[in-house]
C-alpha cells in the first residue's frame, strides 16, 4: 500500500465505556493494520482500565468489546505499554490486566505477553520516539 | 510543513473544531500543506448542512466550507461514526435505505483508511479533541 514505515503510538486515556472513544481508538487500530505501519499502543489515566480482565458490560446494555484487545498481536501490535503510576493509582497490578499474544507469522517467533507496565520516563521516550500519535 | 488534522469532537459543544479550524486557517495562509482533514468521533458533526446557529455567532460548517473551497482542502468524515451518528450522504442513504441526507457537499465520507494514509503521508498528525 505504501512504503513509508512510521512509529505510530496509539495514546489511549479514556474509561472503555461512558464515552465512545475507547471503542473507536480500537477500530482505527484494526484498520490501521493494514498499512504495515510499527504500531505501538500506550494506556495512560483511566485508559488503564480497558485492558482489565472480566469486564461485563450486561448491566449497561452496551457492547463489551474487551475480548477484541486479546486479538491485537494478529493486528501488527508488536508492543503495548501500560502507565505503571495510572495502574498504581487506581489501585491496579498487571494481574488485573488481560495478556495479549503475539507471534510473527513469518519468522515463527512469538510472545506469551506483550502487555507491559511501564514508568513515566519511558512513556516520555515512547512519545519522542513516535512519529505519529493518535491521541484518544 | 504537510499537516493532516483529525477532529473529534462535534460543534458547539467543544472548542476542538474551532481550534482546528484556526490552526488550519492559519497553517494554510503561511503557505503549509494540509493534506486532508479528517471528521472522527462527534466530530462527524461538523459535517452537517442543516446545522443554524444564532445569527450572532459563528457558523462553524460553513467556516470550514468556505476555507476548504478557498485552498481546496480535503475533508473526510469517518463512515463508521458518520453511520452510528446519522450523519448521511446520497450513497449512504441509498446503501441504508434511508430518506434523507444531511452532509454538506464539500465533505466526502469515507474510510479509516483515509485517517491512517494521512497520518503515513503528512509530516505531523494534529489532533483536536477532549
Amino acid at each position: 500500500m505504501t512504503e513509508i514505515v512510521k512509529k505510530f503510538l496509539y495514546l489511549n486515556r479514556k474509561a472503555p465505556y461512558g464515552t465512545i472513544y475507547a471503542w473507536e481508538s480500537l477500530e482505527v487500530v484494526l484498520i490501521g493494520a493494514a498499512f504495515d505501519q510499527e504500531v505501538r499502543l500506550l494506556f495512560v489515566d483511566d485508559g488503564v482500565y480497558q485492558l482489565t480482565k472480566g469486564q461485563d458490560t450486561s448491566g449497561i446494555g452496551m457492547k463489551n468489546f474487551s475480548p477484541t484487545y486479546r486479538t491485537l498481536g494478529d493486528y501488527e501490535v508488536k508492543s503495548i505499554y501500560v502507565h505503571r503510576e495510572s495502574l498504581e493509582s487506581r489501585g491496579l497490578t498487571q494481574d488485573d490486566l488481560v495478556q495479549i499474544a503475539w507471534e510473527d507469522w513469518e519468522s515463527g517467533e512469538e510472545k506469551e505477553n506483550i502487555v507491559e507496565v511501564v514508568d513515566a520516563a519511558d512513556v516520555t521516550e515512547l512519545m519522542e520516539g513516535s512519529d505519529v500519535i493518535f491521541s484518544f | 510543513m504537510k499537516f493532516a488534522i483529525q477532529i473529534n469532537e462535534g460543534p458547539y459543544q467543544h472548542q476542538a473544531s474551532d481550534s482546528a479550524y484556526f490552526f488550519t486557517k492559519a497553517a494554510l495562509e503561511k503557505g503549509h500543506e494540509v493534506f486532508r482533514v479528517f471528521f472522527y468521533h462527534d466530530g462527524v458533526n461538523n459535517a452537517t448542512r442543516l446545522s443554524t446557529p444564532p445569527q450572532d455567532d459563528r457558523h462553524i460548517v460553513n467556516r470550514w466550507v468556505a476555507l476548504a473551497e478557498r485552498y481546496d482542502l480535503e475533508m473526510v468524515v469517518c463512515v463508521a461514526a458518520a453511520q452510528r451518528r446519522g450523519v448521511v450522504d446520497e450513497g449512504e442513504a441509498q446503501r441504508n435505505g434511508k430518506d434523507a441526507t444531511n452532509i454538506h457537499p464539500r465533505f466526502r465520507i469515507s474510510g479509516l483508511g483515509q485517517l491512517v494514509e494521512a497520518a503515513i503521508q503528512a509530516d505531523r498528525l494534529m489532533v483536536f479533541g477532549d
